[in-house]
């Protein structure tokens, strides 16, 4: 077990060296020189060589590279070109509203999606199959700023259910946060619930081809055991793999919702930060989040070893 | 696919497994691809699209960025005049209404289908072809194999939308950039799904003995690899193309992509959101429209998949 979470962690090393690299690379391949975007368009050439040797900018790019590198282990994620504050600072204060809202998220996809899915396996060509394939085909299709939308119109301002926009923090009150999550968290699932929902019903309904679901139905166990306690179970390392790796249109998702729903979280600060160019802060996001994808994939291979005990590392 | 060369059942991806006789594989593949249900219906959506953005200048429109502070916030289906910043008076039906800057959504709508239209197009033929390449070099040559798919894998760990964003944020919102800045995320799936194939057929016999007959390694690959992977590349290829045309309307929805007087529909929709409660057909026309668009491809790709992958249809029973 702890040979195997070593050699995990070890493999997910090059890829995180390799994502280093490229976001490192972006920048300093790209045509624009940071030290005069920070120097503005009236300094002096003085002033640019003081700056640019200041930022490193002079030294080779394995030097500079490795300099950087170096930082970021020590959690330093330089510091933004406009507001001046550590990146880490500016990360760590927006980090709620999106962890909430993609946490919330996966409960309610994963809730929603694996029964699905499973049932739609076990009526397969039912009603309930065809309606789920069909909704799955334009959970696809619809962009979550569309279903946001009018989701916006039917529940805020039509019905006025619900507040329009905004975003309370957990600590004000469980009711509010709530209420102010329900439509992004729901704009954000149906892309996910599409996929998942997909994938369990595939893999549930191989399962109920196997022999030990037979097994199972001649010695008198119940269809719904039969469904949820032996198809499922044998169903588990795929729908886990999928949920892993849909945390990347997660992210993507949470991106666009936040903006949709005007909810100050890291998807706001990316486009803030886009809009006013301000690269440190988009290398320390892109960072950010691929570490976190990376971490996710990593916490579900470990789960494999709980969701199949034939899997021995 | 007429040229696919018999093989045994040890692919795990190839969609050759059943592969008929030469002579009546063309003409049933044509066959089949007309008679689903998925591809005729995602298709024919498609093609009038097409249709409509090829020749949006004949249909009811006007210049998409001009704009007439006379008629702004129209109704859909008003009949109203258009003045142009020159001066020229034009009548004009508002089929979808006008925007703040009184901008025909029409108009707008028509030639943002010409931009989703060319960005899924140009992003699928580059992410497919670098990653075809980049597929069958990993999958035939062992050295290259490790270090190109470590590279892969670490372009996958960036969320696509935040390396689109990073990469326009550099290079500025100009259609190239855009495309590549999209393209570049699916080039890891593309060459993964390559690389399978010809890690399924290298060992073939037929392959084998192209490589004794001192065959050059370019047509090895090229004659005898490559055709493998033409079926499930067309599949994987509308499924680029529908991520593509998203990604776009998105990066434009949030305003780090085209310039936002170009004709999009991301833009459409992104100049209409601050009047959301009170016109929200400007927002939820382009949107109903990028999604039928999406949609069609989506379901075209899902009956390519029926036609030319005999195992998922055998796995579906």
């Amino acid at each position: 077990m702890v040979a195997f979470l070593l050699r995990r962690l070890a493999a997910t090393l090059p890829v995180l060296c390799v994502v280093a690299l490229i976001v490192f690379l972006m920048t300093r391949l790209s045509p624009g020189d940071p030290a005069a975007a920070i120097v503005g368009d009236n300094a002096t050439t003085e002033n640019l060589q003081r700056v640019r040797s200041n930022l490193g900018l002079t030294q080779s790019l394995p030097v500079q590279f490795v300099k950087w590198s170096w930082k970021l282990l020590h959690g330093d994620l330089g510091e933004s070109f406009f507001t001046k504050r550590p990146v880490t600072e500016l990360i760590g204060q927006r980090v709620e509203p999106t962890l909430a809202l993609a946490g919330l998220t996966l409960v309610l996809t994963v809730l929603i999606a694996v029964p699905l899915g499973a049932l739609a396996a076990w009526r397969h060509g039912g009603v309930l199959d065809r309606t789920l394939m069909s909704f799955s085909a334009l959970g696809f299709s619809i962009p979550a700023f569309v279903t946001g939308y009018c989701l916006i119109w039917l529940f805020a301002m039509k019905l006025q259910w619900l507040p329009v926009q905004g975003y309370v923090r957990i600590g004000e009150g469980l009711l509010p946060w709530l209420r102010n999550l329900a439509l992004p968290a729901t704009t954000l699932s149906i892309v996910y619930t599409a996929l998942i929902a997909r994938v369990t019903r595939a893999a549930v309904a191989e399962a109920l081809t196997e022999d030990f679901i037979r097994t199972a139905r001649a010695k008198g166990v119940g269809e719904w055991r039969v469904l949820m306690r032996h198809a499922l179970a044998s169903a588990a390392v795929p729908i886990i793999t999928v949920i892993g790796i849909g945390v990347a249109l997660l992210i993507g998702g949470v991106v666009v919702t936040e903006s949709v729903f005007a909810i100050p979280g890291l998807g706001s600060l990316t486009v803030d930060a886009v809009l006013s160019r301000d690269f440190p802060l988009i290398q320390g996001i892109t960072l950010f989040f691929s570490v976190i994808y990376v971490l996710v994939n990593l916490v579900v291979d470990l789960c494999y070893l709980v969701a199949d005990p034939r899997i021995r590392y | 696919m007429t040229t696919m060369p018999p093989t045994s059942s040890a692919i795990p991806l190839g969609p050759t497994e059943d592969a008929q006789p030469k002579p009546h594989a063309r003409r049933s593949v044509g066959k089949a691809l007309l008679s689903n249900g998925a591809t005729r219906w995602g298709g024919g959506v498609l093609l009038i699209l097409v249709f409509m953005a090829a020749l949006a200048p004949w249909l009811n429109t006007i210049d998409p960025t001009a704009i007439d502070p006379g008629s702004s916030n129209l109704l859909p289906w008003t009949h109203g005049e258009f003045t142009s910043l020159s001066g020229e008076t034009q009548s004009h039906l508002f089929v979808l209404g006008s925007d703040s800057l009184g901008r025909d959504i029409w108009s707008r709508a028509l030639y943002g289908a010409r931009v989703s239209l060319v960005v899924g197009l140009a992003v699928t033929a580059l992410a497919v072809a670098i990653g075809l390449g980049f597929g069958l070099l990993a999958g035939y040559f062992r050295r290259i194999d490790g270090v190109l798919m470590r590279v892969m894998d670490g372009v996958m760990a960036i969320p696509a939308i935040l390396f689109a964003v990073s990469l326009i944020a550099l290079f500025g919102g100009t259609l190239p950039v855009v495309v590549f800045a999209i393209a570049v995320p699916e080039i890891p799936r593309v060459a993964r799904l390559v690389r399978s194939v010809v890690l399924g057929v290298r060992e073939e016999p037929y392959v084998e003995a192209a490589i004794a007959l001192d065959t050059p390694t370019w047509l090895v690959l090229v004659r005898h690899i490559l055709p493998n992977a033409i079926a499930p590349l067309i599949i994987q290829a509308t499924y680029v193309c529908a991520t593509a045309i998203l990604v776009e309307a998105i990066l434009s929805f949030l305003g780090v992509g085209l310039p936002a007087e170009t004709a999009t529909w991301g833009n459409i929709m992104a100049e209409g959101r601050s009047q959301f409660n009170q016109y929200p057909h400007n927002v939820l026309a382009p949107g109903l429209l990028l999604a039928l668009t999406v949609l069609s491809v989506n379901v075209m790709g899902d009956g390519l998949r029926d036609v030319l992958d005999p195992k998922f249809n055998k796995r579906k029973g």
